[in-house]
């Protein structure tokens, strides 16, 4: 995947991600209109398909609503890069097949509006603008065998 | 291998002896809970995986508590879905309107959560039930669906943290003084994937409803579950609440402690004997600083209720501090009851007219303004004194409004004074 890089700081928040205004639907289309609405209003308009988040400590903490990354990946994100996630998000992001990559120095060094490239079997991270690579942290394989099913629901159907 | 309450809980529900820090665990669940904004999400996924019953019919707490009474036709859609979803499975607690309150507030209050037990909620505040000694966590809405039709969960065992606090509180130091200080001392992300185990002599003398009030709160620190070990107090709420609570579940539980030896990444240790009411600033729950900081902050709105503050002895201390007083002329006041049972008692012991009295409006259960749904929303640039638990931008409405974390003295005594201040500044 590729794409260019959006930054975000420290603590983005699941209202920052997706207000609870807006909660009073779980469709995703509709969902993703709103994204990163309190963060940056205009963001939505500017991203374009495919493009990543790359953020700083605990990202999409707060609310355990699934909304957050559903609202991201139904916006058209790739993956979200971090140097760490918040613990009900990163568990919703793998439940429903969203990529995250937790991988500090990637998060530090990439700069907004760089070109990135991800291998996600790899876990490798490239800023192509720059030309450095990164490694990100491997899931554990329990894990890696939901994301590989596309999320919790398929690995269960697949186990059933 | 010593354990921990929370690692103990944990091992019992997996099926093992002990469990360890980072090992990756299955385990049977004793209560799937959801609202009217997780469970919708969750009903759909649970439909996917193609199974024709739900785990167990007791074992399922739906409760429309976010957006109801409906605010809009999209939030009566969304309940309507439960509704259905509970009638079609013959889920027995579905808590319709008349009968529900506030998830957390609720769950505790009638008796569904016990000493002992492992719950995941589809809401990040579930972690309050660690209050009564249960291993509590929130998780999101696929995770609750997996769980509605296998009665299981994965976990990645925590690391551990202890918090002891020492000493004597101050007048109009509440629980809430407590986990805000601790917030503000480690940060939001000081207990990220990690539990929060609350002891010492400060606590045992903290009453069960303060403790729900810290627990609620475990998130705010990033925390996956705050716990408390079961004491007397507990197991005195406990008995009042559950019919057929027998003498050997007490004895069990009792013994329901972390081990003398057990291991944590770390142990804060605090004299709390001069902490001041604290209030956590715009826009993170860890901004903390004591109430007496700043005496020029003006309020638009001062909200009382909620899963951290909104059960009766909040009540009580609200009505000490409003009773034949007025609200300031420039100031809402909106006090949200967090349950039916609250509100009732509300009125038996007469606070409800000291609060009509004051000019405070009093609002059926609901969330409402705690997560900017309804009931109380701010315009852009007011600022609103709350007794809830975030104060993210956007939390209680316009990305340009803002919200101040307090205790329910301090959110009272503000309504009053118009700025945020104690009750000593009433005098």
């Amino acid at each position: 995947m590729r794409g260019h890089a959006w930054k975000f700081g420290n603590n983005i928040d699941t209202d920052l991600i997706i207000p609870a205004r807006y909660l009073n639907t779980s469709d995703p289309a509709e969902l993703a209109q709103y994204a990163m609405m309190d963060a940056d209003s205009e963001w939505v308009d500017k991203m374009s398909k495919g493009d990543f988040i790359v953020a700083g400590d605990n990202f999409g903490c707060g609310s355990s609503r699934e909304h957050a990354p559903i609202a991201l990946k139904a916006a058209g994100v790739s993956a979200i890069i971090a140097k760490s996630f918040a613990r009900i998000f990163y568990r919703n992001s793998i439940n429903i097949g969203l990529p995250i990559l937790e991988a500090p120095q990637a998060a530090e060094e990439i700069k907004e509006g760089d070109e990135v490239e991800v291998d996600l079997a790899a876990g490798e991270i490239k800023d192509l603008t720059t030309g450095k690579a990164y490694r990100a942290q491997p899931f554990p394989a329990f894990m890696q065998k939901i994301i590989d099913a596309g999320g919790l629901i398929n690995y269960l159907k697949r186990n059933n | 291998m010593p354990q921990t309450i929370s690692q103990k809980i944990l091992a019992k529900h997996a099926g093992a002896k002990s469990v360890e820090p980072g090992q990756l665990i299955n385990c049977k669940v004793d209560l799937v809970l959801g609202n009217d904004i997780t469970a919708p999400p969750a009903i759909k996924e649970f439909e996917k995986i193609g199974v024709s019953r739900v785990f167990d019919k007791k074992k399922i707490y739906l409760v429309p508590d976010h957006f109801t009474p409906a605010k809009d036709i999209k939030s009566a859609e969304q309940v309507k879905v439960m509704r259905k979803f509970a009638h079609k499975y013959g889920i027995v607690n579905f808590f319709e309107i008349g009968c529900m309150g506030v998830e957390h507030a609720l769950l505790p209050e009638m008796g569904a959560i016990k000493a002992g037990d492992l719950i995941i909620g589809a809401d990040s505040h579930t972690c309050t039930y660690g209050a009564l000694g249960a291993f509590s966590t929130g998780v999101g809405s696929t995770d609750m669906a997996a769980a509605m039709a296998t009665g299981e969960v994965w976990f990645k065992v925590p690391e551990q943290l202890k918090f002891v606090y020492r000493g004597k509180l101050p007048k109009w130091v509440e629980a809430k003084d407590l986990i805000l200080y601790t917030i503000g001392q480690i940060g939001v992300d000081g207990a990220r994937y990690m539990s929060l185990e609350f002891t010492g002599p400060v606590i045992s003398k903290l009453s069960v409803e303060g403790r729900l009030t810290m627990a609620n709160m475990a998130i705010e620190a990033g925390g996956k579950n705050g716990i408390f070990e079961p004491d007397i107090k507990v197991f005195q709420y406990l008995k009042s609440r559950i019919k057929n609570l027998n003498s050997s579940f007490v004895i069990r539980n009792s013994a329901l402690r972390s081990d003398p030896d057990a291991e944590y990444a770390k142990i804060y240790d605090w004299d709390v004997s001069e902490l001041e009411p604290q209030v956590a600033y715009p826009h993170l729950p860890s901004n903390v600083h004591p109430v007496s900081k700043n005496r020029h902050i003006k309020l638009d709105q001062s909200v009382i209720g909620s899963c951290t503050n909104g059960r009766i002895e909040d009540m009580r201390v609200a009505a000490k501090i409003l009773k034949g007083k007025k609200v300031h002329p420039d100031v809402r006041l909106i006090i949200l009851p967090a349950t039916q049972q609250v509100e009732l008692r509300m009125i038996k012991e007469g606070l409800m007219e000291i609060f009509i009295k004051a000019g405070a409006a009093v609002s059926t259960p609901t969330c409402g303004p705690c997560l900017g749904g309804h009931m109380g929303i701010l315009a852009e640039g007011e600022r609103s004194i709350a007794t809830t638990n975030r104060n993210f931008v956007g939390r209680m409405g316009h990305p340009k409004s803002e919200v101040y974390l307090s205790n329910v003295a301090v959110a009272a005594a503000s309504a009053v004074l118009g700025f945020i201040g104690s009750p000593e500044d009433l005098k």
